[in-house]
């Protein structure tokens, strides 16, 4: 269309022909194969992401959700800077199966990427149009247009608004993708516009899928053993139906449901449910040390990276080490919430989970219902960090519901349920060799690491708990490890550092013994923590400084510039000489090796009495590309630091040779108030006009990488199996 | 039948004399702020304040109710007008899923009303039983000491920490 002056577009009459005009052209330029940004891709229709109604109101669509981390207002604040309208004028849509984009799950740290690029460039499209017709219908040059509040200006000072020109033009068109952004004006990007979410949440106000409250809504629990692997035994289901308030006890096969009209009496029927007792039908579990379990069990060895180089030279200083992580859990502070509403032959369920799309294919088959008679609507739960119970009681409520159609069924789980069935993050080991060279350079690398699956994310009926429950079951899911470059297991599993002579391997153990999934930043926490706590043993080795040797061994100009950043604004270089219960640490990774670079440095202080690791300071920088909204960068890289801390520090799901034995918080501690940092600090790094990177996940490998670092610098002690928990800091500190 | 007295209003419910307050508040009441966490008093989302003093509602029966002051974050302001926790929640973005929030205030609100010159210690002591998964603590202690600003104290520092 830009290459198509103003008369030929009046001459032509009928603005959609010279759309098509357009495409014509873009056809021929097709052959080149340009790439539409992100989710564009898959779905390149402007209308799928913006709609425009004859109001001027301004519609934008997003397969993705919001999880806690922001999002909306990110990609709301992209929307309006590229339209160039206040952002109060666009109304974001998000995730459902009947209107927005399949943009897949929610997860990866990939929703400024894939999505944010995805609308910003959808933007520039839609704008593009809007300018050229108003340059059209006000007889002036499309760089003459001025855009601002909605609608667009000539120089003679008419004007058309956005609604008036919408209706002239259609976006049934797709997205080209060499538009330009937006050059002239104010901008948003960049700016800390308040989060829409916030002042509900703050205020009591229906912010969450728990606060939904449907006409005749029933309320049902679900009814399981304490954990996954378990069964219930048969109870006593004609008792529990003559329970007061009681609507129906539905079974299928091993599911089980009670539904009420109160939710306090289907607690009471279910808790009457559940008195039956319990068993194990399967295998029994490896308990001793689940990590060395999983060093030891049936693997198939996925190369992860291999990079040429001279042999090691044969008086090189050779450092071995092995790291080992726990079976960790997501914990969301609210228990998985679904609800679930029967009519006309089909079923709408409204869900907190990450994948829209993939769960109504799931639900479809567990259904058995053609997928479009499922509906899937996000809305928002309590936070997730990857793959928790939200799918399973998503399913949990469709069935519950399909017993009762026509009234809408909210279905909870407990919080035993979560604890016990919610899929946890898999125990780990990594073991890392190195040789350092005579000039104090690694000269040889090799990286093992093992690990159960990082993703069992359903996208069939065997995916969700209920699946397997009922009569027939569906078959189980095979996982297949994640290929790199973004990696499961073996995610980060290749360092960041030039070293040659290198390799790795991804021992993916299948099957998992216990059941395992996705859990924020996937193997990223654990390869960091042993490749950044093993380059400070290596530094070591060196007689070198930590972050000099990491810069040493890092050409990336922004890798270095984050590194430099965080030591900087840490003091690095005036940091106290460890010792006595008290050292500073370092971590260093850009996630996955392709998205947001992060550096966190610690201090830490150890008390010789109780082992109780107080934090007096965390520092941070991060790159994560153009930043949309710098506090909402912080603010995810806070969350990831002290959420890391807590896992390394405090984190480690128990087993007996039957059961998970954690059923609640009081066998599962978290970090608290009194032990967050005294201080923490995030700076940002801005790159304005390069690509979004994402930010959620960066922060959890470098967090737990410098707290190790941060405690063998204390102690004189290199600690390397998480968690680091008090009992064992007290032993160790109290033999310092 | 049984009276409950909630943000100074007298509401009669017919739930079963059992049944914990929380569930009255959310379902019967239509008060959102009180949330269902663990339904066991170990993570503060059902926060309260009864008779001016933090509870954990998920554990009360309404039967033990009658007669007390029960405050949820709903009476603390509204949405034009909401008090000095809330907007200082607000003006620090001390949120992330923000599940736990309106706990937090709750909490935090008892402490401010007893105390509005607590210690970073004691702030942090008195914080410390309810839980936060997304790791939001940093902001919700800013938060806090804004509010116990605005209601005439303010959060010491304590020398121990440097702070």
């Amino acid at each position: 269309m830009s290459g198509l002056s103003r008369r030929q577009l009046i001459g032509s009459g009928v603005l959609v022909v010279a759309f098509s005009l357009s495409r014509a052209t873009k056809g021929q330029e097709l052959d080149k194969k340009p790439v539409l940004a992100g989710s564009l891709e898959k779905s390149p229709r402007l209308e799928s992401w913006i709609r425009i109604d004859a109001e001027g109101r301004i519609s934008v669509f997003t397969g993705k959700a919001e999880l806690g981390q922001g999002i909306k207002t990110a990609l709301i604040q992209i929307a309006a800077d590229e339209l160039a309208v206040p952002p109060a004028r666009i109304e974001l849509i998000t995730a459902d199966t009947r209107r927005t984009p399949d943009e897949g799950v929610t997860a990866g740290s990939r929703s400024l990427s894939d999505g944010g690029s995805a609308i910003l460039n959808a933007a520039a499209n839609v704008r593009m149009l809007l300018t050229e017709t108003a340059a059209w219908r006000l007889l002036t040059d499309a760089d003459k247009i001025e855009l601002r509040d909605g609608a667009a200006y000539a120089p003679n000072g008419e004007s058309l608004g956005y609604g008036e020109l919408a209706a002239m033009l259609s976006l049934r068109v797709e997205a080209r993708p060499d538009v330009p952004r937006r050059d002239k004006g104010t901008r948003l990007i960049g700016t800390d516009l308040p989060r829409v979410d916030i002042p509900a949440k703050v205020s009591g106000g229906a912010a969450y899928l728990q606060d939904m409250r449907l006409p005749a809504m029933l309320h049902a629990r679900v009814v399981r053993g304490p954990s996954d692997g378990t069964r219930l035994k048969a109870a006593d289901v004609d008792a529990v139906a003559k329970m007061p308030g009681i609507v129906q006890v539905v079974r299928d096969g091993g599911f089980t449901a009670v539904l009420a009209d109160q939710e306090w009496r289907a607690i009471k029927g279910l808790r009457r449910l559940q008195a039956a007792g319990w068993t194990r039908p399967g295998v029994l579990l490896p308990v001793e040390d689940m990590a060395e379990a999983i060093r030891h069990l049936p693997a198939q060895d996925v190369p992860i990276f291999e990079t040429p180089g001279a042999p090691p030279p044969p008086d090189g200083k050779t450092v071995k080490a092995r790291y080992a992580r726990p079976c960790l859990m997501h914990g969301s502070i609210g228990p998985s919430c679904a609800i679930a509403l029967w009519e006309n032959g089909g079923v709408t369920v409204w869900t907190h989970s990450q994948g829209v799309y993939p769960l109504r294919k799931a639900l479809a088959e567990l259904l058995r219902l053609p997928a479009d008679k499922v509906r899937c609507i996000h809305v928002e739960g309590s936070g997730c960090y990857g793959h928790n119970g939200a799918d399973d009681v998503a399913a949990d409520a469709a069935l519950a519901a399909r017993a009762v159609a026509g009234r809408p069924v909210r279905l909870q789980w407990m919080r035993e349920q979560e604890h016990g069935w919610e899929p946890l993050g898999s125990a780990m080991v990594v073991e890392l060799q190195a040789t350092l060279g005579s000039d104090g350079r690694i000269a040889q690398w090799r990286h093992d690491v093992w690990s159960a699956t990082h993703s069992t994310r359903p996208v069939s009926a065997g995916g969700l708990l209920a699946g397997r429950e009922v009569e027939p079951p569906f078959p189980a899911q095979i996982p297949r490890p994640i290929p790199m470059p973004e990696g499961g297991g073996h995610r980060n599993g290749k360092p960041i550092y030039v070293v040659g002579n290198a390799k790795g391997v991804y021992h993916f153990v299948e099957p998992s013994p216990v059941r395992v999934s996705a859990l924020r930043s996937l193997g990223a926490h654990m390869n960091v923590f042993a490749i950044e706590s093993f380059m400070d043993e290596l530094a070591k080795a060196a007689g070198t400084d930590p972050v000099a040797f990491r810069l040493a061994h890092t050409v990336d100009p922004r890798a270095r510039d984050v590194v430099q950043a965080a030591a900087d604004r840490f003091g690095w270089s005036r940091r106290m000489k460890g010792g006595d219960g008290r050292g500073c640490g370092f971590g260093f990774a850009r996630y996955k090796n392709l998205a947001a670079y992060c550096a966190v440095a610690v201090e830490i202080a150890i008390d010789r009495d109780s082992g109780e690791a107080r934090i007096p300071r965390v520092v941070a920088a991060v790159d994560s590309g153009e930043a949309v909204s710098p506090d909402g960068i912080r603010n995810q890289i806070e969350g990831a630091i002290v959420q890391s801390l807590s896992w390394t520090l405090h984190e480690a799901v128990p087993f007996d040779t039957t059961r998970r034995t954690s059923f609640d918080w009081s066998g599962y501690p978290i970090l608290r108030f009194d032990g967050v940092p005294d201080r923490l600090e995030v700076h940002i790094i801005d790159r304005p006009r390069q690509p979004f990177l994402g930010t959620g996940e960066a922060g959890q490998g470098p967090a737990a990488a410098a707290l190790a670092n941060a405690v063998a610098d204390a102690l004189g002690t290199r600690m390397r199996d998480m968690p680091l928990s008090p009992e064992k800091l007290r032993t160790v500190v109290r033999k310092a | 039948m049984i009276s409950l007295t909630v943000n100074g209003t007298t509401h009669q419910t017919e739930a079963d004399p059992d049944t914990p307050l929380l569930y009255v508040l959310r379902n019967d009441l239509g008060l959102n702020g009180a949330k269902f966490g663990c339904g066991l008093g170990q993570c503060g989302a059902c926060t309260v304040l009864i008779d001016d003093k933090p509870v954990f509602s998920c554990l009360l029966p309404i039967a033990a109710l009658s007669g007390r002051k029960i405050r949820t974050i709903e009476g603390l302001g509204t949405g034009d007008k909401p008090g000095p926790l809330p907007a200082a929640f607000e003006a620090e973005q001390a949120a992330q899923c923000g599940y736990c929030i309106a706990g937090m205030i709750m909490r935090a609100q008892a402490l401010l009303e007893r105390n509005n010159r607590p210690t970073e210690t004691e702030l942090r002591a008195h914080m410390a039983t309810n839980l936060c998964r997304c790791g939001t603590h940093m902001r919700i202690l800013r938060a806090v000491r804004r509010a116990a600003i605005v209601m005439g104290g303010g959060v010491r520092g304590d020398p121990q920490s440097a702070l």
